[in-house]
């Protein structure tokens, strides 16, 4: 590897880059860009929401109702406190502290698990109920008004397709715990964790629009 | 005005061999494994033309059916709507999206920018794989009971047909991922690894087309994800988003569909007018005419192609007002493309036109992608439209854009780098004469359904009135010169592997980056990293004579 060897190779510096601050300007970039596309991906589904809330106004109404709004702002907050956890562990990441890294970390993996678990709850409750999604919908109890199957459609659609957000949140923060208790970050090769952070954001951010349109409707 | 810190030249050529990204390494292993953008668009390319040779049987397939009102191969009007779905769905997302970003972009756009590779080498073959992961469902598709519905995949009828349309739903998604990955890929590779010197307004403007393309694969491309995922919870779970009988609404889902599609067609042929850029400069010696507006127009019919997909629901319902602004929109998008027809043939105008086989084809697609673009207009006007849309007409005018444009473009850009990718030249004659056919057969085959289509033939259907026989035999008798002369063209480009004259390392004299380094490039691109001193079209000859700027 005789050429362009003008900067000091960082361990983690990949052949084809000049400098680990290149490689790191183009992972942030790169991160940037799919985080765009994810918003697009959602954008389908809040644009189905819209659809249908401005056709059924009524169905919504009823069926927020029969969501828990208690478990729904647990979950908020839990997640919320997460993203502050996370931004505190990129923080000690810039500073090359591996240790309170992986504190914060752990901490992060630790609310987005209780989120998990907040959420299952959630969803055995409707599934106990018959309140499902399109031709699943069994609820009996009484009769709301327009598409509830619909508005269950929607709320399985988005809250899970969000869940599965989470859970490959969870997997890559599960990697950068292991990359941090071998101290691979330090002052010039944090990226990773800063481009996870990014990622945990806006998972963190799409609940916090899921939550009042599902949720707080009245 | 050698422009490099190395001298590729001075090696290779004479005495020792120098091992080149073919050779460096050996066995099946070191491609599945090989995260070397050139090898990558290697294989790209060997999958888009083995499926560009599967949609085309299909193709033929289906004119076949038509030469007579009455059954030729089949008796089965289904088997014939399988037959130009699986045609439709191929051609789109096997062959058109990946086509030119995927295999040229792939092998070329990193070279053109003096880099060692693109940015995420690894995505670039997660790409590759996601694409064949994709590609096995769709293949999926044609084993167990195919699809019926049209490559649309028009709700309701995609939720009753009883036909495999989970399988294929499955793998448009999963194709999808492959393009945002390139995409994505692409974006950063150009901001951040270009050489020394080369500013935005030295890139070749391939890689400008490049760069539109990509924002349009990533932006459009998870709206077409988001779509199909909820078809398949429609069709596992009857979730009801589009479903009438469930409270959905199929208009929704041609909003949808045609958000991504209609987009898409631009990332179809964009990279189709940055090869015509790179090619009509360099087989006219010229420099490009109108460099900025080139660049830019790609990136702004980027842009308004994202507001304009409304025009392929004229007649799905849509409110006349809304009706109005998409078809104002969509004549906006006539003016960036104008432009660049123009200025590739203001490029041509007093320059040393050489006829190649890259050229020849340049020549074919300025013709039928003019065509193409012009009865486009037609369609874009709602009066017209309503008598047009779904006819024969909108069949002819989707092919001259995406045929004529697009794969003759991709064709063309395929002969003119073939001696970079292959280090061998093929034979000039018969490459020409493949053009010759091609162009000859493509229009006997697409002018005539022009005509049958302003007459009233619906697109679509198994059988037609007798009025339309002479016409649709026409189409049919064109669609084997056609043949033949893809044909030709692929049989002239194999016979120079096996036995081809070794390629000169610049054997059109360009000067664009992709050329200064040896032919077939070594593993790691360049020996030193190269430094950009001049535009991409600066032609030594022209410098001397006329000064950069004519
Ligand atoms: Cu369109």
């Amino acid at each position: 590897m005789s050429s362009s060897a003008h900067h000091d190779h960082h361990p983690f510096q990949q052949h084809h880059f000049h400098s680990i601050e290149q490689q790191s300007d183009s992972a942030k970039m790169g991160m940037w860009l799919f985080l765009g596309q994810e918003l697009l991906f959602f954008g389908g589904l809040f644009m189905a929401y819209i659809l249908f809330r401005w056709m059924y106004p009524d169905t919504w109404m009823a069926c927020a109702e029969h969501l828990n709004t208690t478990m729904g702002a647990l979950n908020t907050v839990v997640l919320i406190f997460s993203s502050l956890t996370m931004a505190l562990g990129v923080r000690e990441a810039q500073l090359g502290n591996n240790k309170k890294l992986a504190g914060y970390l752990a901490v992060t993996i630790f609310c987005a698990c209780v989120f998990l678990v907040v959420k299952y709850f959630e969803y055995t409750h409707k599934i106990h109920d018959g309140l499902l999604p399109g031709n699943l919908y069994a609820y009996s109890h009484d009769v709301m008004p327009g598409r509830p199957d619909l508005f269950f459609s929607i709320y399985f659609a988005m809250t899970g397709l969000h869940a599965i957000h989470v859970i490959a949140g969870i997997v890559v923060l599960g990697w950068l715990l292991k990359r941090a208790l071998r101290s691979d970050f330090d002052s010039k090769y944090y990226n990773p964790v800063e481009n996870v952070g990014l990622y945990w954001h806006l998972v963190d951010l799409i609940w916090i629009f899921l939550f009042p349109l599902l949720y707080l409707v009245r | 005005m050698s422009s490099t810190a190395i001298g590729a030249d001075s090696h290779g050529s004479s005495g020792h061999e120098e091992k080149n990204y073919l050779n460096a390494t050996r066995g099946l292993k070191s491609w599945i494994f090989t995260v070397d953008h050139k090898r990558i668009g290697i294989m790209y390319l060997g999958a888009i033309l083995t499926f560009f040779l599967i949609g085309g049987l299909l193709a033929i397939a289906v004119r076949l059916e038509l030469f007579s009102p009455d059954p030729v191969l089949t008796k089965d009007p289904s088997l014939y709507n399988k037959l130009f779905t699986l045609h439709g769905a191929i051609m789109v997302f096997l062959v058109l999206v990946p086509s030119i970003p995927a295999s040229i972009g792939n092998f070329i756009l990193p070279l053109q920018l003096g880099a060692k590779d693109v940015a995420f080498p690894k995505l670039n073959l997660a790409s590759l794989w996601v694409y064949c992961i994709g590609a096995l469902f769709l293949i999926a598709v044609i084993l167990t009971k195919a699809v019926e519905t049209g490559w649309t995949f028009y709700t309701p009828y995609s939720k009753d047909s009883a036909s495999s349309v989970v399988l294929a739903t499955l793998g448009v998604f999963i194709l999808g991922f492959s393009s945002i990955f390139t995409g994505l890929n692409f974006i950063v590779t150009i901001h951040k690894m270009r050489a020394p010197g080369m500013t935005w307004r030295r890139l070749p403007l391939f890689v400008w087309a490049m760069y539109a393309t990509s924002i349009i694969q990533v932006l459009a491309t998870p709206v077409i994800a988001i779509t199909m995922l909820l078809m398949l919870l429609e069709r596992t779970l009857g979730i009801g988003i589009f479903d009438p009988a469930l409270g959905g609404d199929p208009v929704l889902y041609q909003h949808f569909f045609w958000f991504y599609s209609h987009p898409v067609v631009y990332v179809m042929i964009l990279p189709g007018f940055g090869i015509i850029s790179e090619l009509v400069t360099v087989h006219s010696r010229k420099n490009i005419f109108g460099y900025n507006a080139i660049a830019i127009s790609s990136v702004s019919i980027a842009i308004i192609g994202f507001l304009v997909w409304g025009h392929h629901m004229f007649v799905s319902g849509q409110s006349p007002l809304a009706s109005v602004i998409f078809s104002a929109l969509t004549f906006f998008v006539a003016v960036p493309t104008a432009i660049k027809v123009l200025s590739w043939v203001a490029t041509m105008y007093g320059g040393s036109i050489r006829f190649t086989t890259p050229m020849m084809y340049t020549f074919s697609f300025l013709f039928l992608f003019s065509i193409g673009g012009l009865t486009g207009l037609l369609l874009s006007t709602l009066a017209t439209d309503v008598h047009l849309h779904d006819t024969y007409y909108v069949v002819a005018h989707f092919h001259y854009v995406m045929m004529g444009g697009t794969l003759i473009a991709f064709i063309g850009g395929i002969f003119h780098w073939w001696p970079k990718m292959t280090g061998k030249l093929y034979n000039e004659k018969w490459g020409n004469i493949s053009a010759i056919l091609v162009f000859i057969g493509f229009n006997i085959t697409f002018f005539s359904q022009f005509v049958a289509g302003t007459q009233g033939m619906p697109r679509r259907y198994y059988t037609y009135a007798e009025q339309y026989q002479p016409w649709q035999q026409l189409s049919t008798i064109g669609s084997w010169v056609l043949a033949l002369g893809l044909f030709t063209a692929a049989g002239v480009l194999l016979k120079s592997i096996f036995g081809g004259q070794r390629s000169p390392h610049n054997p059109w004299g360009a000067v664009s980056m992709e050329w200064e380094t040896a032919t077939p490039p070594i593993e790691h691109n360049f020996h030193e990293q190269p430094i950009c001193e001049h535009g991409p079209y600066d032609f030594p000859e022209i410098d001397h004579t006329m000064g950069p700027a004519h």
